[in-house]
């Protein structure tokens, strides 16, 4: 499992891919991307799921405090690329409620 | 980890875990694998299955063990008559489960945490827990 940082500069939007599982073991790994990131002056975040396994609720955790994190420092976060399984896992808890989910990174990008 | 014949005509495994959550997602993953010879259906072995062990393993890692390395958390699977059933017991001093609130209450909605017996709840078919509250047994049907 890993997470890739990228930086589309013409909509200067940073975009993290998380490959793999975003559980409980790695989440404080991904906070620490974001938060670097958001620390070095960057307001507008995509996490792009689309090669994602698996999220558990501590992985949910981190993305309702970094979504918490980046509003309160005036960015936006936006999700991408979920697969029917992580959209449901969205759907039960709600967080579709709270987080801007679009189908893909290139649609996140566009809607900057 | 053990594999043995079940009671009747399945089988059952089991694994015993150190209290550190280094080893959630190896663990999952190969507990995941011996499930897939279950009948589970593939979507449900992938997702579900995996969501629900990590589940299981860290609430008994963190709330259970309290994170002491000299307590250990046993995981056993039981796979027969068309369904699984998957037994998580930690060393702890249990919990009531009743007293658990909805992690989706309006209240609680942007909080970090709370949401683990929940997803457990509603991606396996039954959830159970012994009196103690120490042991969890998630069963997933595979039909």
């Amino acid at each position: 499992m890993s997470f890739t940082v990228r930086k589309d500069d013409a909509k200067g939007v940073v975009v993290v891919g998380v490959d793999g599982q975003l559980i409980v073991g790695n989440r404080h790994e991904l906070k620490t991307k974001v938060l670097d990131a958001l620390e070095a002056g960057e307001k507008k975040f995509v996490i792009d799921f689309s090669p994602t396994g698996y999220i558990d609720s501590s992985g949910l955790g981190a993305l309702v405090s970094l979504s918490k994190k980046i509003r309160e420092a005036g960015g936006e976060l936006r999700l991408a690329g979920l697969n029917d399984d992580l959209h449901t896992l969205f759907e039960l808890t709600k967080l579709d409620t709270l987080f801007a989910i679009v189908d893909s990174a290139d649609e996140a990008l566009a809607a900057f | 980890m053990q594999r043995m014949a079940g009671a009747g005509h399945g089988v059952q495994f089991s694994l015993r875990v150190p209290t550190t959550l280094d080893v959630v997602e190896e663990a999952v993953d190969l507990l995941a694998r011996h499930c897939l010879a279950s009948g589970l259906p593939p979507r449900r072995a992938r997702f579900n299955l995996r969501v629900v062990l990590a589940e299981a393993l860290t609430n008994a890692i963190v709330y259970g063990n309290a994170m002491d390395p000299a307590k250990r958390v046993d995981v056993r699977v039981d796979v027969d008559g068309g369904r699984l059933a998957i037994h998580v017991r930690d060393e702890g001093d249990g919990f009531d489960p009743t007293q658990i609130p909805s992690p989706t209450d309006p209240d609680r909605i942007q909080r970090t945490d709370g949401r683990g017996l929940f997803l457990i709840r509603q991606l396996s078919d039954e959830v159970h827990f012994n009196e103690r509250g120490n042991a969890i047994c998630m069963i997933m049907r595979c039909a």
